[in-house]
């Protein structure tokens, strides 16, 4: 299948590409050697590589999960476990709905004639260009005055009961109204990317199944989905990169207890004295999961971004 | 009978929750936003209590002096941004075509910088540009020269820098998988008509990568006008206002100035910025399959 043979090419080709690396990959493990520096070190630039590991960032960091008592800490200041939580809650929950509710629509979308297909399909092509930053001002008005179960209406007596808390319970400030805007906001992108999938799936083969008398979800789960799994983790990757990644619309909707990493890093750079070690630590932290996805599934990442792109 | 019906609804039962959670999601708070940007808002009313103002607030930021100048550094920014990643990325495509082992490990390593979040690329680059402590200033020390101001006076610029940093690989890719699926024979003939590497570049590859490349840039250009996080982590928007893009100014005039009506108004505005290079795209993807079916209906009668 592949060449066997490799072409030689010039020494400043080579050069040339070693350079490239240095420069995609240098700033990422820069950020890796400070993490495991002491800001002593950092601000004095003992530069290089010479210095003592150390592994007492990522202890601050993780000091309230952590099953030890830290000598160097009196006072637990960053809840980065509690964060990692949220965020590894909302990250998860989301992908996996815009995935099952992105495949299926993306299905009707290509497989079937039906009224308002059009308008369905002009519409998720025009909203894939709406920035979070656009939604801020609407979601955060929204989520905290009109999203909310009154007293008297369907279940927030209920919900006040059993958990407490006075007034209008609302969507703001809860895992859910977060997931629910990160679902919204990803659907668009899924569905484009799917598409492109679902259209290379042999339309012979649905048919065979259906003379064979499976119901169109039959079809649809058996015949279709096993097919455009390639594409399925594509998708994954994406929405779970953007949901994990995300700081605006997460800090707008989030409260004390649902923050998530993001939010945590923007508000300790913005303090007057940055903790270098720290910080950086927690941004590896953050970066790590993203990074073992793309070092596992590259493949996949490339094809879902051509396809996004090239067979719009 | 029944099953007539069922497949009927098929299609419907599949599009149901997708539909459902844009409506709620993403068009009610569009048209919400619509609404509220004709009303004086501010965050403790609900917006059943404001004021309608009808053109106001669009009004008072089109006079307004810095929503014109973060409008301008939002331009500057994305043109700037989309013209030398285009540059970069696809000249690099070309270069780097070759038939060579270990080509998956390079793309691996080089979308690296796109997977990684926003804030963590804004720590990082603003680690580096530090005037004392920061990467290049160091590098510039021990060869002797005096430090720049990098977030400084050339704020601007060493944002743009950091937005290269992260997204060139992006239109490499993409340049690459276009520049891997040319026809063969094209480019067969013109090597045996003697065509040297440059002419082949300009007269068969580029034209040939040219829909792809424009798609990309488009794409590109519509998200260029999203990127926040990577500018509010490194400089806030500051000095002044010179960083201080759109999506920026949208987030400060809710959260800060807490003017909804006109944050609304603003969003708005970049809406229908965005509306316009969206429409573009799809009037460019519409005339490229019209162009590509009229060929093969006169290759189909010759």
């Amino acid at each position: 299948m592949a060449h066997p043979t490799y072409e030689r090419q010039h020494p400043g080709y080579y050069a040339l590409l070693v350079g490239l690396i240095f420069m995609a990959v240098g700033p990422i493990a820069l950020m890796f050697i400070n993490s495991f520096k002491l800001d002593v070190d950092i601000i004095s630039g003992t530069s290089g590589l010479l210095f003592m590991p150390t592994i007492q960032n990522y202890e601050t960091a993780l000091c309230d999960i952590l099953p030890y008592e830290l000598d160097h800490l009196d006072f637990c200041a960053l809840k980065f476990g509690g964060a990692f939580i949220n965020s590894l809650i909302i990250a998860l929950v989301s992908t996996a709905l815009t995935l099952v509710i992105g495949c299926m629509a993306a299905y009707a979308l290509v497989r079937f004639r039906f009224m308002g297909r059009d308008t369905a399909s002009l519409t998720t092509l025009m909203v894939r260009m709406v920035p979070p930053a656009v939604l801020l001002v609407p979601v955060f008005g929204l989520w905290n005055n009109e999203f909310c179960l009154g007293n008297d209406a369907l279940l927030g007596g209920l919900i006040r009961e059993t958990f407490g808390g006075r007034g209008d319970v609302c969507l703001a400030g809860t895992h859910s109204g977060i997931i629910l805007i990160y679902v919204a906001m990803n659907l668009p992108f899924v569905i484009w990317i799917l598409q492109s999938f679902i259209v290379q799936v042999p339309y012979s083969l649905e048919e065979a199944a259906r003379v064979d008398g499976a119901t169109p979800f039959q079809v649809f789960f058996r015949v279709v989905l096993p097919l455009i799994k390639p594409g399925l983790a594509a998708a994954a990757i994406f929405t779970f990169r953007i949901a994990w990644n995300e700081y605006l619309l997460a800090s707008a909707l989030s409260d004390r207890d649902t923050k998530t990493v993001p939010i945590l890093i923007v508000n300790n750079m913005s303090e007057f004295n940055v903790e270098w070690g720290v910080i950086m630590a927690t941004g590896m932290l953050l970066a790590i999961p993203p990074i073992i996805f793309t070092l596992f599934a590259s493949r996949q990442i490339i094809t879902g971004m051509t396809a996004g792109a090239v067979k719009g | 009978m029944r099953t007539a019906r069922l497949n009927r609804l098929t299609p419907y039962i599949f599009m149901a929750p997708a539909a459902l959670i844009m409506g709620i999601a993403l068009l009610y708070p569009l048209a919400y936003m619509i609404w509220g940007s004709f009303r004086a808002w501010n965050p403790s009313q609900q917006i059943g209590e404001t004021e309608f103002v009808g053109l106001k607030n669009y009004i008072t930021l089109w006079n307004d002096a810095a929503f014109r100048e973060s409008l301008g550094v939002t331009l500057k920014f994305a043109v700037s941004v989309v013209s030398i990643e285009m540059l970069l990325g696809v000249g690099l495509a070309l270069l780097l075509d070759r038939n060579i082992r270990g080509m998956s490990v390079l793309r691996t390593l080089f979308i690296l910088p796109m997977m990684i979040a926003p804030v963590v690329v804004g720590l990082m680059w603003r680690y580096m540009y530090h005037p004392t402590v920061g990467t290049f200033n160091r590098m510039l020390e021990k060869v002797g020269i005096e430090g720049v101001d990098w977030l400084g006076q050339n704020a601007l610029f060493s944002v743009i820098l950091a937005d290269i940093w992260q997204w060139t690989p992006f239109i490499f890719i993409l340049s690459l998988a276009a520049l891997q699926s040319l026809p063969q024979s094209a480019l067969e003939a013109a090597r045996i008509d003697g065509a040297t590497g440059w002419q082949q570049i300009w007269h068969i590859k580029l034209p040939l990568m040219m829909p792809v490349l424009i798609v990309t840039a488009l794409l590109r250009m519509i998200d260029a006008f999203k990127v926040l996080e990577v500018i509010l982590v490194m400089t806030e928007g500051c000095p002044g206002l010179s960083t201080e893009i759109l999506a920026l100014r949208i987030s400060r005039t809710a959260t800060e100035f807490r003017e909804l009506g006109v944050a609304a108004a603003m969003s708005n505005y970049l809406l229908i910025l965005l509306l316009i290079l969206t429409g573009a795209m799809f009037a460019y993807t519409k005339l490229q399959e019209a162009r590509a079916a009229r060929l093969r209906a006169a290759a189909e009668d010759g």
